[in-house]
C-alpha cells in the first residue's frame, strides 16, 4: 500500500490525529515530527495508524522562519516516495507545504474540509466564499501536498506499532534568511486552541468590553474564546483571538456569537460552523440569518444565566 | 529605494461570488476592487516611502483588464507607477503559476523589498508571497503586525502559530503584512487626480522570463466541481424574557450533546 507522509510540527494535538485518520482512507501514514520530542510521539501517533515515525530536530528550527523544516519535509519525501503530503493548515503548516510544493513541482490545495481517495489520486474538499460554495479538486501534478482544516473529520483510533527513525536531512545555508530574534510563547489560556476547538464562544460589540460572560460560558463549556473585529479594534481582546476574513477561520461544532451583528468580515469566518448561536439584542442583526437558533436578548443576562444551568446540569 | 508592493483585483465579498464553467472564479458575476488585504500592504510600503527619500513604490497585479482598478486604487493613495501582467494565457493560473509569474516579473523590475497582503480575500490561500521567495531564493518573513526597516534590514513582528517573535530579513526580502500593520490611508482627491498622470506599464507573458507553462490547461490542479451550498434557513428564534432565552440556550446545548 502507498505511504502518505503526516507533518507534524511540535507537539502531537487533537489536528494531528485528524490527519492521520485522513491518511489512512489513502494509504499508510508515515508520520515526520519536527522539533524535540519525537520520539516520545511514538505512542499517540501509533494509536491512531502511524506505521513509521521519522523525527527531525535542529538548531535552525527555532533561529529561522518555517524554512529550515522545509529542507526536512522535503528529504522525508524523497526518503518515503509518499503518495501524498498532509499538513494541518496552521500559519507555519501552509508556509511549509507552500515551499514544497514549490521544490517538488507539486500542485497544492490548502485549507481542505475533507480528503477522500479517489480514482485520480486524493479528492480534495474545500470551502469557499465565505463558505458559500464547496469545491472538489484533484492535483494533477506531482506527489499532491494538501494542508488540512482542523475538525474536518473526527479522529478515529487504530492501533499500529511504528518503527520509529532519525531522518537525516541537512539545513541548506540558503533556507537562512529570515531571523527570528525574539520568540514570546503566547501565553497558555488554559482553553482549546481557537482553530482547533469543538465549541467556540465569540464576543463582540455587545460585550461593552466586558468578556466576562464570554468566557465564563466557554469555560464550562471546554470552549476556545473568540472576539470580532470591533471588539478587537476596540482594544477589549488580543488580535490573535480575532475570527474573520481578516483573523483566523474557525469551523468548530458549535459556533455562539455573543453581541455579534455578524458583518460581512465576521461571517466569513465562521459560516462553516456545524452549528451556529446567536445572542444579540438587535433583532435585525445579520447573523441572525445564519443561526440555528437565535436568542434575541442582552448577552450579560442570557450568558450568566446558561453558564449556571450548565453548571449545574453538570453537578 | 524600490519597493514592490503586490496588488490583486477581487470580487467584491458582500456581492454574489461563484464560479464560472470552467471551474475558475466567475469575474462577471459581481464587480471588483483591491483586495482589502492588499490596502495594507500598499500602505506599509508608502510609510516607507514617507520616510525616507527617493523611495519609489510600484504597484505589481496579474490579472485581466479590470485588475487596472487595483493599480489605479495603490496609485490613487500614494504609489509611484504600475505594472500590469495583462495575458489571455494566464487566465485559469494556480498558485505555482501565478508566484512563477509574479517572480519573473520582479526579476525583471529588481526591487530592494517586496510587500504583499497576508492572503487574498477570495482565494484566501496566503501561500503566494512563500512562493515567491523559493523561487527568487530571497527571504521571506511573513504575516508582520508591523513592519519597519532599517538601513539593509526589514524587521516584522508576528503572531505565529505558537509564539510571538521578531522576525528580520536582509534585502532584498519579501515581507507580508496582516490588517494589524496600520489602518490603510484613502486616497485624497489631490491622489486621485495625481494618480491619472502616472504611469502603467502593461506586460504579457513573452515580457518575461518564465520557465513554467502557466493557464488553466497547465494547472497542477483540477477543479472535479463547484457547488453553491443550499442557503442556510434561518433556525427558531426567541426573545429573551424573565429567562426564555437562557432555556431555550441551555436545552440546545443539552440535545445537541454538547455539554
Amino acid at each position: 500500500m502507498s505511504q502518505i507522509l503526516v507533518v507534524v510540527d511540535g507537539a502531537v494535538a487533537k489536528p494531528t490525529l485528524e490527519l492521520l485518520t485522513l491518511a489512512r482512507r489513502l494509504g499508510d501514514p508515515v508520520a515526520l515530527v519536527l522539533g524535540a520530542d519525537g520520539a516520545d510521539a511514538a505512542g499517540p501517533l501509533g494509536e491512531y495508524g502511524a506505521v513509521k515515525v521519522l523525527t527531525a530536530d535542529d538548531p535552525a528550527f527555532s533561529e529561522y522562519l518555517v524554512t529550515p523544516k522545509v529542507d526536512a519535509v522535503q528529504a522525508a519525501v524523497e526518503s518515503v516516495q509518499p503518495a501524498a503530503v498532509l499538513f494541518g493548515s496552521s500559519l507555519d503548516g501552509k508556509e511549509i507545504a507552500a515551499r514544497l510544493a514549490v521544490r517538488l513541482g507539486s500542485g497544492l490545495i490548502t485549507d481542505a474540509v475533507d480528503v477522500a481517495a479517489g480514482d485520480d489520486g486524493p479528492l480534495v474538499t474545500q470551502s469557499v466564499f465565505a463558505g458559500n460554495w464547496t469545491v472538489q479538486s484533484n492535483i494533477t501534478h506531482g506527489i499532491p501536498v494538501i494542508t488540512v482544516k482542523a475538525n474536518a473529520v473526527a479522529p478515529e483510533a487504530a492501533q499500529a506499532t511504528p518503527e520509529v527513525e532519525a531522518l537525516s536531512f541537512e539545513v541548506a545555508e540558503s533556507s537562512k534568511g529570515a531571523r527570528i530574534v525574539t520568540s514570546e510563547p503566547k501565553r497558555a489560556s488554559g482553553r482549546p486552541e481557537l482553530t482547533e476547538a469543538a465549541i467556540v464562544v465569540s464576543g463582540g460589540r455587545g460585550t461593552s468590553g466586558d468578556f466576562s460572560p464570554v468566557e465564563e460560558l466557554a469555560d464550562v463549556l471546554g470552549a476556545a474564546v473568540g472576539a470580532s473585529r470591533a471588539a478587537v479594534d476596540s482594544g477589549w481582546y488580543p488580535h490573535s483571538y480575532q475570527v474573520g476574513q481578516t483573523g483566523k477561520t474557525v469551523s468548530p461544532q458549535l459556533y455562539i456569537a455573543a453581541g455579534i451583528s455578524g458583518a460581512i468580515q465576521h461571517r466569513a469566518g465562521m459560516q462553516t460552523s456545524k452549528a451556529i448561536v446567536a445572542v444579540n439584542v438587535d433583532p435585525e442583526a445579520p447573523i441572525f440569518a445564519l443561526a440555528d437558533l437565535g436568542i434575541v436578548g442582552d448577552l450579560k443576562t442570557v450568558l450568566p444565566a446558561v453558564t449556571e444551568a450548565v453548571k449545574q446540569q453538570k453537578g | 529605494m524600490k519597493i514592490v508592493t503586490l496588488v490583486k483585483y477581487v470580487p467584491d465579498a458582500t456581492g454574489d461570488r461563484g464560479f464560472a464553467e470552467d471551474g475558475t472564479v466567475d469575474r462577471e458575476a459581481t464587480d471588483g476592487l483591491l483586495s482589502e488585504l492588499d490596502e495594507y500592504a500598499v500602505e506599509q510600503a508608502l510609510q516607507i516611502a514617507d520616510d525616507g527619500e527617493d523611495v519609489e513604490v510600484v504597484a505589481l497585479t496579474l490579472g485581466p483588464d479590470d485588475a487596472d482598478d487595483a493599480i489605479k486604487r495603490a496609485l490613487q493613495m500614494g504609489a509611484t507607477s504600475g505594472v500590469h501582467i495583462n495575458d489571455e494565457a494566464v487566465h485559469g493560473s494556480d498558485a505555482p503559476a501565478t508566484s512563477a509569474i509574479l517572480a519573473a516579473a520582479i526579476r525583471k523590475l529588481e526591487p530592494d523589498l517586496v510587500v504583499a497582503g497576508m492572503a487574498s480575500t477570495d482565494g484566501t490561500m496566503g501561500v503566494v508571497p512563500a512562493m515567491i521567495s523559493e523561487r527568487l531564493g530571497w527571504p521571506a518573513a511573513t504575516f508582520g503586525g508591523t513592519l519597519s526597516l532599517d538601513g539593509n534590514t526589514a524587521t516584522i513582528r508576528r503572531d505565529g502559530d505558537a509564539a510571538s517573535q521578531t522576525v528580520e530579513v536582509t534585502l532584498p526580502a519579501i515581507v507580508s503584512v496582516t490588517d494589524q500593520s496600520g489602518e490603510a490611508r484613502y486616497p485624497s482627491m489631490k491622489g486621485i487626480l495625481a494618480a491619472k498622470k502616472k504611469p502603467v506599464e502593461e506586460w504579457e507573458l513573452d515580457d518575461l522570463d518564465l520557465d513554467l507553462e502557466v493557464g488553466l490547461e497547465n494547472a497542477w490542479t483540477a477543479v472535479a466541481s463547484t457547488n453553491p451550498k443550499p442557503a442556510k434557513e434561518a433556525g427558531r428564534q426567541v426573545v429573551d424574557e424573565d429567562g426564555s432565552g437562557a432555556a431555550a440556550l441551555t436545552e440546545f446545548l443539552i440535545n445537541g450533546k454538547y455539554l
